[in-house]
């Protein structure tokens, strides 16, 4: 995890501003420059695909278990039941990413407020609090998902907010930690003194602060959704009428013997994704926290 | 004495939290859409009025709500969490048979995950910028960005068409017919894979934290001190520092655990394992409530008894925590 070592809040006069300094150094990093790419070309291919393939996923266009490079119609072959698995790739990635992409933003929501009022107001609200968060940790997170997703609605909304409640608790942690730690600084203090109110203290004052290492692990928690929405449709617990990577996997499964293409390519697109969010978050990570390079 | 007390507190806090588990359980249900007897009663089909009026009797629920919590949670001390349709069987039977092949598949990702990373990390740390470092960095990214039951299918192609060496699916072959020893053997040869699978996050995740822990150590002040007293290098190396450096790691072993229980649900999907997470798979499809449920609350039960195992395991392996509050 990101713990910036102590010491590391000691101002340093530079001309630059920290975030420009950040930008600079993340843009040195070659690997982070290529999760970049790499994610970018990811979420193009997501958006404009679709339109320019103009191929419904769910379509038969195809003998079952055309192998890829036969078929000139069907250039990665077809499932089991002869659908695009081209087609497939292109449209597949609509689902994970924003479903990844919301529940990161939900779990670091959650995190964050759970954790900022705890590391804030400290005392029996942050004891209150931290009692629920071992609680939520002793859940397993991809059960306790499957469970909401199970029994209420699946769809795309409900794996996003499933995802979120089920993996809050390390974000509410690191928040609360860094929440702890610079609520005794100086221009805190100063700012209570002048009579700022608490929701301006945090949300305000600590917050920016706060952010190095919570950027850098909401990065690394969108890897961690991609990964949980692509398990939770391979078990078949998607929205069955939208196509995406993991329920191409979970449906091909059964049929790996006979077609080995229709779960290796976007298992490949899954794992792309994973690995760019990755480098970028290992990027952000030096470029935040530069004392950690000196290792 | 004090080490008593604090087991005793700790059991203590366990069975809150269990109690908690089980009232959340109770409040999913309620919360669900439909009739709570329906969801009760799971979506097997065959579900006629009779067995939806038994099970309205059962869990009182004509009574109002904190009735019925006391009635759930009175029934789930005396071991029943309900009834599986499906399976036809009293869910905490269903669960507890499947235990063993799960716990034993986490217990070999956990061993084969803490040798291999922990190794690879220490092997890596001797030289930090060498051409095998670099490599284990890349390495880690690679193994911590696949999905697991992806790897699986992958490793199931390569094993059953390319290098057949480990059988691809199932805890035993039934066609054998062996011994007591050749059957834990042929346990073993299946378990290869799964575990294999499962393990591979964690030796990245390890690997990468070894490498950390083992520099930081090895660049502390008692380091130096061993190694101006003329103290062997081999003896540094291995004694001085990895018996520190391994710390960390066993605390991220405890904690991970759930998380094991988790990517083991999907990659037993994937071996056909029979343990917790091919039950998972198969209720889920039958929209099994009752034993998903149970489910849930077996797998928080286990990373409570994991988790004390972890904490008391620590204060044997450092004795500078003696009846500390971690």
């Amino acid at each position: 995890m990101a713990d910036r070592p102590a010491g590391a809040e000691i101002p340093v006069a530079t001309a630059e501003s920290p975030a420009r300094e950040a930008w600079r150094m993340f843009l040195r990093n070659r690997s982070a420059i290529l999760g970049l790419v790499l994610l970018a070309a990811i979420i193009l291919v997501s958006l404009f695909g679709p339109p320019l393939y103009g191929v419904d996923p769910f379509k038969i266009r195809g003998a079952p278990f055309t192998p890829p490079g036969v078929d000139p119609n069907v250039p990665l072959g077809t499932d089991h039941v002869g659908r695009d698995i081209l087609a497939g790739m292109i449209g597949g990635g609509r689902a994970t990413l924003a479903v990844g992409a919301s529940a990161a933003l939900m779990t670091v929501a959650i995190g964050l407020l759970v954790g900022a009022m705890a590391g804030y107001y400290g005392g029996l609200v942050d004891e209150i609090l931290m009692r629920i968060t071992e609680f939520f940790q002793v859940l397993p997170s991809l059960i306790l998902a499957m469970v909401l997703v199970a029994l209420f609605t699946p769809s795309l909304y409900m794996i996003a907010i499933a995802i979120g409640v089920a993996s809050w608790q390390s974000t509410a942690r690191l928040a609360r930690a860094e929440f702890l730690r610079l609520k005794e600084l100086e221009y805190v203090k100063a700012g209570r003194t002048i009579g700022a109110t608490d929701r301006r203290l945090i949300w305000v004052v600590i917050l920016p602060n706060a952010l190095p290492p919570l950027i850098v692990s909401a990065t690394l928690i969108v890897g961690v959704a991609i990964l949980f929405e692509a398990g939770l449709s391979f078990l078949g617990l998607g929205d069955p009428n939208i196509m995406s990577w993991g329920l191409m996997i979970g449906s091909s499964r059964e049929y790996i013997f006979d077609s080995w293409w229709s779960a290796t390519f976007p298992g490949a697109a899954i794992f792309l994704s994973v690995l760019s969010v990755s480098l970028i978050g290992d990027g952000l990570n030096d470029a935040l926290n530069p004392k950690l390079r000196e290792r | 004495m004090p080490i008593l007390r604090l087991v005793l507190e700790r059991i203590a806090y366990a069975f809150i939290v269990i109690t908690a588990v089980l009232v959340l359980n109770f409040i999913l249900v309620r919360l669900a859409p439909g009739d709570p007897a329906e969801v009760i009663a799971g979506e097997s089909g065959g579900i006629t009025e009779e067995i939806l009026a038994a099970i309205r009797r059962d869990y009182g629920l004509d009574l109002p709500l904190h009735e019925q919590l006391w009635i759930y949670l009175g029934n789930a001390v005396q071991g029943d969490l309900g009834y599986s349709f499906y399976f036809n069987s009293p869910v905490v039977e269903l669960v507890v048979s499947r235990m063993g092949p799960t716990i034993l598949l986490i217990l070999a990702a956990t061993v084969i995950a803490l040798f291999i990373g922990t190794a690879l990390g220490v092997l890596a740390s001797r030289n930090p910028e060498g051409l095998f470092s670099n490599f284990l960095t890349v390495a880690s990214l690679i193994g911590y960005s696949a999905p697991a039951f992806w790897t699986g299918l992958m490793l199931i192609i390569l094993f059953a068409f390319v290098v057949p060496l480990f059988p691809v699916a199932g805890l035993y072959d039934v066609t054998l017919s062996v011994g007591y020893f050749g059957r834990a053997l042929d346990i073993a040869h299946h378990l290869v894979l799964p575990a294999f699978t499962l393990a591979i996050i964690y030796i990245a995740q390890y690997s990468r934290l070894a490498r950390a822990s083992m520099l930081e150590v090895l660049g502390s002040d008692y380091i130096r001190t061993a190694r101006a007293k003329g103290v062997a290098e081999r003896v540094v190396f291995f004694k001085h520092a990895l018996r520190n450096a391994i710390l960390p790691i066993i605390t991220i072993t405890g904690l991970h655990f759930g998380n094991l229980l988790s990517g083991a649900v999907l990659v037993e999907a994937v071996f056909n394992w029979p343990g917790l997470g091919t039950l998972a798979f198969d209720s889920l499809l039958r929209r099994d409530y009752t034993t998903i449920l149970a489910l849930l609350f077996f797998s928080a039960l286990m990373v409570i008894v994991a988790n004390l195992a972890t904490d008391f395991c620590y204060r044997l392996a450092d004795p500078r925590i003696k009846g500390k509050r971690g």
